[in-house]
């Protein structure tokens, strides 16, 4: 192996030797060029990620108008903010209300909206999320401490094809006063996939 | 096909377990399986439905042991091979002969756009919507052994059409080199009960996005 080992963890993974073969198979054929590959992992890193979608949600809460063009038109409203892409090509958003709370799942895949949740998470792709939530919500979104009222209705979108959704949680009580980065720090990764409720001011 | 992916309503996988404050990747290898995947699909020879195929032809048995970026490498390199990239001898291995760049390579000062512009799959279609909102509708039965969106769970049950997105690349042909053929695609929703009879959580509606061809009328 023409790789140093050294500067990496798991050295006993037999995944960990099969990438590093394969990295090193497509950049001798001229397939791929590393420092390519270091870009991509650099861009889910630090640019793409759950601050871009607590962004959208913060500015729909602030600002009516821009939560009407997001339920017309989630696609333009979200490529506004900058946010457009891989598995975010077709966007839609969701809105909680106290009647009903919408959950996400992809039975088939992992299919998630990249360019506003960045790289999912592991139980998103888990065959346990994936085969459960959508015959048990309430008892799949109680393994994540959330319980919902009795009379809220669970609506689960399945992401069967390339429409890509995103939640919008509802603005909790006591947030009048805060500004949109102020509420962005409220919205966590789960309350955008309906898995959780956006956090409360302390 | 009726694969380890088509997985809603099975039983058995345990609970879900979140991790508190999980990290983007859970070893080194994800991180570079995730964007060598991304960097060979800019390649441009195959779909993204051909990706998803491949991952759920693996065995069941492997594709329950793996991590998901297990999958992901092992689908990739069964494209690799099928599309003359990459022989089985040289996954074996390791070796390579030098080669210059291929022409699509996927070059660092390209990569902000590329994922940036993303694969829009929207088509324009000439024909008028079959359905229309709030018509009911029923998914066919079918087992295709090719590549399909239709969830088995979700298959000859009764839904409403809740909107209508225009023409979509369909992936049951796109994904076989048989053409994008776009269709319709509907928001169809079902109610709990008529998925899961009496063992239906009370209050429960699931929406999936399936194509034209996928439902007639109820």
């Amino acid at each position: 192996m023409p790789h140093d080992h050294h500067d990496h963890d798991n050295h006993l993974d037999p995944m960990d030797a099969r990438v590093r073969a394969l990295e090193t198979i497509l950049t001798t054929k001229g397939l791929i060029d590393p420092v390519a590959v270091d870009t991509i992992i650099e861009t889910y890193a630090h640019k793409v990620g759950p601050q871009n979608g607590a962004r959208v949600v913060a500015k729909a809460w602030a600002e009516p108008d821009f939560a009407d063009w997001l339920r017309r038109d989630a696609n333009a409203a979200i490529a506004s903010l900058g946010y457009t892409g891989r598995q975010g090509e077709h966007m839609q958003a969701v809105f909680n209300t106290p009647t009903q709370h919408n959950v996400v799942v992809c039975t088939l895949c992992s299919c998630y909206p990249w360019t506003v949740l960045g790289l999912p998470p592991v139980w998103y792709k888990s065959p346990a999320y994936r085969s459960r939530v959508v015959l048990e919500p309430r008892a799949v979104l109680a393994e994540f401490g959330l319980t919902l009222p009795e009379d809220t209705n669970i609506r689960v979108w399945d992401s069967t094809a390339e429409l890509r959704y995103l939640v919008i949680p509802m603005r909790p009580d006591g947030t009048e006063a805060m500004d949109q980065a102020a509420l962005a720090a409220l919205v966590t990764r789960e309350s955008m996939i309906g898995t959780g409720l956006a956090r409360v001011p302390a | 096909m009726n694969g380890p992916q088509d997985l809603g309503g099975q039983m058995g996988f345990g609970p879900v377990a979140p991790e508190q404050d999980e990290p983007q990747y859970h070893a080194a290898w994800e991180a570079r399986a995730m964007g060598i995947t991304l960097a060979c699909g800019a390649l441009g020879q195959w779909p993204l439905d051909e990706g998803r195929f491949a991952r759920e032809s693996l065995h069941p048995a492997i594709y329950y042991n793996a991590t998901y970026y297990e999958i992901w490498i092992r689908a990739l390199e069964k494209l690799l091979v099928k599309y003359g990239l990459v022989s089985a001898q040289e996954l074996a291995t390791g070796q390579a002969l030098p080669a210059p760049a291929h022409a699509r390579q996927l070059t660092p000062d390209r990569v902000p756009a590329a994922l940036a512009r993303g694969t829009p799959t929207d088509r324009p279609v000439s024909t008028a919507p079959k359905f229309t909102p709030g018509q009911r509708v029923r998914t066919i039965n079918a087992h295709p052994q090719h590549h399909t969106r239709l969830p088995r769970y979700l298959r000859g049950h009764t839904g409403v059409i809740e909107s209508e997105h225009g023409g979509f690349v369909l992936p049951d042909t796109n994904a076989h080199g048989n053409g994008e053929n776009p269709e319709r695609l509907y928001t169809v929703v079902f109610d709990g009960a008529e998925v899961w009879g009496k063992d239906a959580e009370p209050g429960l509606t699931i929406s999936a996005d399936l194509w034209e061809g996928y439902l007639e009328h109820a």
